[in-house]
C-alpha cells in the first residue's frame, strides 16, 4: 500500500513539474508584455528598462528555477495588468468558480441519475428514445452556443433570469457565496445548467449502461424470483451497484468542470477564475496565465490522485495488485 | 387588533412618503462596459479606457470639454513665465473625497509619483523636468525645452491627495517588476464628480455622486453601477433585457438589432482613430519573390497599391457602412488636419496595373501583410477585403492574421512588408502625436513606432520645428505641411476613421459622445 502511495505521489509530482515547465514556457513564447504594458508614448529606453525590471533579460534556466521555487511557495508574482498579487487574485475568484461547479455537479447527479435509470428500465419506450436523442444534442452542442441560447430565451424574451453576473453575494470570511441571497441563487441557474448539460448526459449514459449490465446479472434475477417489487429491485439493488463508477467519474469530472467553466464564465460574465484567465490572455498578463494553468492542474492532479487512492482502499483487487507490484519490483 | 393594523399601515404610508421623493431623485445608471478597468490607481497602467473611467473619480489640472477643447479643471488659469516654465493658479476650496483640502503640495506629490522612474505612465508626461510650489495655490512646472503640448498631456495626469498617499504609504507608483503593490490599487480618493463606493473586480464597481464637487454638476445621476461584460452577445442581451442602461461598446453587427428595440437608442459616430496601411521601406523586402531590392520604395508602386483599393466596397462590406473614408492620416478633430488632406486617390484598377508595369512589375510581386485579429474595428474583414483587391491588381499578398499579442513583436522588429495600423493621437489630441511617434525617423524619443523606416529628412525637420514652437498659429501649419509630405509621397494608404457605437436606454435623456470614445457621465442626464 505504501509503495502504491509513493508511486502515485511521485507520478503527481512529475505531472506538476511538466505543467510548471509548460506554464513557464508561456513567458518565453506568448507575445511581448512590454509592448502591451507601456502606452503609445513610451520611448525605447523606457521599454528596455521595463524589460530589465521584469527580469526578461536573464537566462532561461535561471528564470525557470526561480519560477518553480516561487510557485511552490504560492508566489506567482504580480499581475502585469492589475498590479496585484496573482495568487490573491486567483484565490479571490476561486469561490465563484467552485460554487458554479458544485451546482453543476449537483444538477448532473440529480437529473442524470433518474433519467439514466428510466431510460434503462423502459428502454424501448418513446420517452427513453427521446431522452437518448436529446442527450446526443447535449454532448454535441458547444456550451457557449447553449449559454447564448439560454440568455436569449430566459433573459431577453421571458425576462425571468439575469443574463450575466453573480447577483448579490455574502462574504463568509474570505469565501463569498451567492447561495444565501435570492438574486445570487437566480444568477446561478443559467450558468449552472449550461455548465452541467454535458455532465448530465454523461451521468445519464453511464447510469443507463451500468443499469443494463446489472439488470442482466444473477442476483437481480434472483431478486425477481423472490417476488420483490420492481422499485425495490431497481433502486435498492440495481442502482446501488451502479453508483461506484458514477461517483468516480463525477469526482474526476470536477477537475474538468473547473477547467471548462472558463467558457461558461465568459458567456455569463461570471467573476471566477476562468474569466480572469480569459482577460489575462487578452492582455498577455503572463503571470496570471501561468498561475491559472498551474493551479487548475494542481486541483486536477490532486483529485485524480485522491480518486486513485480511494479506489485502492475500496477495491481489494487493486490493492493486491499494487502490493504484488511493489514486492516483486515488477 | 384592527387599531394595530391601522397604525402599521399608516406607518408604512409615512415611510413610503418620506422614501418616495428620495428614490425619485436617486437615478442609477447601470453601465455595462466591454472590459474591466485595470485598477483603481490611474498611474498603474497606461490604458486609455481605464483612465477614462477613473476620470470620474480623479481629475487633472485641466480637462477636455465634450467637444475636445481644453478647459480649466483643478487649475483655474495658467501662463507661460518663460518658454520652458508654466505657472498654474490652482482652484481654491476644492476638497478631496476624504475631506482634505486640495493645495499645491498635492500637485507636487502627484507629479513626483507619476514621473517616478518606475511609473508606467511616465511616458504620458515626456517633457516634464521639475515642479515647485510658489504658494499654497500656485505651482510652476518646468519642461525640458519649449514644449507646446503640456496642457494636452496634463489632461491625463490625475491629482492625488498628498496626506492620503503618505498615510497609506502609497507615494510611489505600483510596480509589477519589483512586486510593489499599493493601497491605491484598491482604494481611491480624488476630487472628481463621483466617489468609489464599493468595488468587486470583474463583477461590479459602484460610483456615487460627490455632493461636495467643486463644479456645478450637469448630471443628475446619483449612482453609477459599472459592470464589465466581456462577451459581446451577453452585453447585447443585457441591453435588450434592460439589465444595463448604457454600454460604451455596442458590437457593430448588433446595431440594427439594438436600434430596432423601442427602448434603446444607438449613438454611433466616428472615432479619432484613423486606420491606414503602412509599408516597410527598408532595403530588402521581408518575405517576397523580389529578393534583391524593395519595390515598395518606388513611389509608383505605392500609388498602385493605393489606386487598387475600392474604398467604397471596403466601407460598405467590411465596415458595414459605418466608417468614414479618408485620405488624411489624422481625423478632422485633430489640430494639424486640413480638408485638402482628406481627398483620396480614386479607385482605378487599370491605372494601378499600369503603374506596376511602369515600375517594372507587370506581373506583380509577393509580399507579407501583417494584420491583427483583435486590434482595430473589423480589422480581419477589411484586411481580407483589401488583400483580395490587391490580388486583382496582380499583386500577391500573403495575409498573416493573428492576435495582437503575437503580431506586435513582429511589427516592432520590422518583420513585415505591409501592416494595418491605427493611430488615435490620444491622449494628446494633436497631430504632433502621430508625427513624433510614427512619422519621425528614429532618434532619441522620436519615431518609436517608425517600424518600417519611413522617415524623411524634410518631414523630420518640420516635426522638430513644430515640437518647440509655442505659437499655435505657426505650429499647426508646420504639422499640416509634414502630413502633406507623407500624403504626397503615399508613405501610407489611409482608409478610414473607424466607427464607434454606444447604446443607451430611453431612461438616458442626454449623453455627450465625443470622438475620443470616452464616456463623460458627469455630462449625462437621466429621466
Amino acid at each position: 500500500m505504501l509503495a502504491f502511495l509513493v508511486k502515485r505521489l511521485l507520478n503527481a509530482a512529475g505531472v506538476m513539474l511538466a505543467v510548471a515547465f509548460l506554464a513557464f514556457m508561456i513567458f518565453r513564447f506568448v507575445g511581448d508584455p512590454v509592448e502591451l504594458m507601456l502606452n503609445e508614448q513610451a520611448s525605447q529606453a523606457q521599454r528596455d528598462e521595463l524589460r530589465v525590471r521584469l527580469g526578461l533579460d536573464r537566462s532561461v534556466l535561471v528564470q525557470f528555477g526561480t519560477f518553480v521555487l516561487n510557485a511552490i511557495r504560492g508566489d506567482f508574482g504580480i499581475s502585469y495588468r492589475n498590479q496585484q498579487e496573482v495568487f490573491t487574485l486567483i484565490v479571490e475568484r476561486f469561490p465563484a468558480t467552485f460554487e458554479l461547479v458544485l451546482v453543476a455537479t449537483f444538477l448532473s447527479l440529480a437529473i442524470g441519475i433518474p433519467l439514466g435509470v428510466y431510460s434503462a428500465i423502459r428502454r424501448r419506450s418513446f420517452a427513453a428514445q427521446a431522452i437518448q436523442f436529446v442527450s446526443v444534442l447535449g454532448v454535441s452542442l458547444p456550451s457557449f452556443a447553449l449559454g447564448i441560447l439560454f440568455i436569449l430565451l430566459f433573459s431577453v424574451t421571458l425576462q425571468w433570469l439575469p443574463a450575466f453576473g453573480r447577483g448579490e453575494t455574502v462574504a463568509l470570511g474570505w469565501w463569498t457565496t451567492g447561495l444565501l441571497t435570492p438574486s445570487g441563487r437566480l444568477a446561478l441557474i443559467l450558468p449552472g445548467i449550461t455548465l452541467s448539460l454535458f455532465q448530465i448526459t454523461l451521468v445519464m449514459r453511464l447510469v443507463r449502461a451500468e443499469m443494463l449490465e446489472t439488470m442482466r446479472t444473477e442476483f437481480i434475477r434472483f431478486a425477481r424470483a423472490r417476488g420483490l417489487p420492481d422499485h425495490a429491485i431497481h433502486f435498492r439493488h440495481a442502482l446501488r451497484n451502479c453508483l461506484m463508477p458514477v461517483i468516480t467519474v463525477t469526482g474526476l469530472q470536477i477537475g474538468n468542470l473547473i477547467a471548462f467553466a472558463l467558457v461558461t464564465e465568459t458567456v455569463f460574465q461570471w467573476p471566477g477564475m476562468g474569466l480572469l484567465f480569459v482577460q489575462a490572455v487578452t492582455f498577455v498578463d503572463i503571470p496570471v496565465m501561468a498561475a491559472y494553468l498551474i493551479i487548475v492542474s494542481f486541483i486536477f492532479v490532486t483529485l485524480n490522485t485522491l480518486v486513485d487512492l480511494t479506489y485502492a482502499l475500496v477495491d481489494p483487487r487493486l490493492r493486491q495488485d499494487a502490493m504484488a507490484g511493489g514486492a516483486h519490483g515488477r | 387588533m384592527s387599531r394595530k393594523w391601522l397604525l402599521a399601515a399608516s406607518a408604512a404610508v409615512a415611510l413610503t412618503a418620506t422614501a418616495g421623493p428620495a428614490l425619485a431623485q436617486g437615478k442609477v445608471l447601470k453601465w455595462g462596459a466591454g472590459r474591466e478597468i485595470a485598477s483603481l490607481d490611474p498611474y498603474s497602467f497606461g490604458e486609455t479606457f481605464t483612465l477614462s473611467v477613473l476620470n470620474h473619480v480623479y481629475e487633472g489640472l485641466v480637462r477636455y470639454t465634450g467637444d475636445l477643447k481644453i478647459e480649466p479643471a483643478l487649475a483655474e488659469s495658467w501662463e507661460t513665465v518663460s518658454p520652458t516654465v508654466w505657472r498654474f493658479k490652482l482652484r481654491q476650496g476644492v476638497k478631496f473625497h476624504n475631506g482634505n483640502t486640495f493645495t499645491a503640495d498635492d500637485v507636487l506629490a502627484s507629479l513626483a509619483r507619476v514621473t517616478h522612474e518606475t511609473s508606467p505612465l511616465k511616458g504620458n508626461l515626456p517633457a516634464y523636468k521639475s515642479s515647485r510650489k510658489i504658494d499654497d495655490h500656485t505651482v510652476e512646472i518646468e519642461v525640458n525645452g519649449p514644449y507646446p503640448l503640456l496642457l494636452n498631456d496634463l489632461t491625463n495626469i490625475y491629482i492625488f491627495d498628498k496626506e492620503w498617499m503618505e498615510a497609506n504609504n502609497t507615494s510611489l507608483p505600483t510596480d509589477s517588476g519589483k512586486g510593489v503593490k499599493g493601497y491605491a490599487t484598491d482604494n481611491a480618493n480624488g476630487t472628481g464628480p463621483f466617489i468609489v463606493e464599493s468595488r468587486r473586480a470583474d463583477a461590479k464597481t459602484v460610483f456615487a455622486a460627490n455632493p461636495g464637487w467643486w463644479d456645478k454638476p450637469r448630471h443628475n445621476i446619483s449612482k453609477i453601477e459599472f459592470t464589465p461584460i466581456t462577451s459581446p452577445a451577453t452585453r447585447v442581451a443585457a441591453m435588450l433585457s434592460g439589465e444595463i442602461d448604457f454600454t460604451n461598446v455596442a458590437p457593430l453587427q448588433d446595431l440594427p438589432r439594438l436600434a430596432a428595440s423601442p427602448d434603446i437608442k444607438v449613438l454611433q459616430t466616428n472615432e479619432l482613430r484613423t486606420v491606414y496601411f503602412a509599408f516597410n521601406l527598408s532595403d530588402k523586402m521581408f518575405e517576397s519573390d523580389v529578393k534583391d531590392k524593395n519595390p515598395l520604395r518606388d513611389k509608383r508602386v505605392r500609388e498602385a497599391f493605393y489606386r487598387a483599393i475600392d474604398i467604397d466596397a471596403v466601407q460598405k462590406r467590411a465596415m458595414r457602412g459605418l466608417s468614414r473614408n479618408t485620405g488624411a492620416l489624422v481625423a478632422p478633430a485633430i489640430p494639424g488636419y486640413t480638408p485638402a488632406q482628406d481627398a483620396r486617390l480614386p479607385f482605378d484598377l487599370d491605372g494601378a496595373k499600369k503603374l506596376l508595369a511602369e515600375a517594372g512589375y507587370p506581373n506583380g510581386f509577393s509580399f507579407q501583410m501583417n494584420c491583427q485579429s483583435d486590434g482595430l474595428v473589423n480589422e480581419e474583414e477589411f484586411c481580407q477585403a483589401v488583400a483580395a483587391m490587391w490580388s486583382r491588381a496582380g499583386l500577391k499578398p500573403n495575409l498573416s492574421m493573428a492576435p495582437r499579442a503575437q503580431q506586435a513583436p513582429k511589427r516592432v522588429k520590422g518583420e513585415f512588408d505591409v501592416i494595418s495600423f491605427g493611430w488615435a493621437n490620444e491622449p494628446m489630441i494633436d497631430a504632433y502625436s502621430i508625427l513624433v511617434q510614427v512619422l519621425r525617423s528614429r532618434s532619441g524619443t522620436g519615431g518609436v513606432f517608425n517600424w518600417g523606416g519611413w522617415g524623411r529628412a524634410d518631414m523630420d525637420a518640420l516635426i522638430d520645428k513644430a515640437g518647440v514652437e509655442l505659437d499655435n498659429a505657426k505650429r499647426i501649419p508646420m504639422m499640416s505641411e509634414a502630413l502633406m509630405i507623407a500624403k504626397n509621397e503615399h508613405l501610407f494608404i489611409p482608409l478610414h476613421q473607424q466607427p464607434m457605437a454606444w447604446a443607451a436606454r430611453n431612461t438616458v435623456s442626454t449623453m455627450v459622445q465625443a470622438s475620443d470614445n470616452k464616456p463623460r457621465l458627469w455630462l449625462t442626464q437621466m429621466k
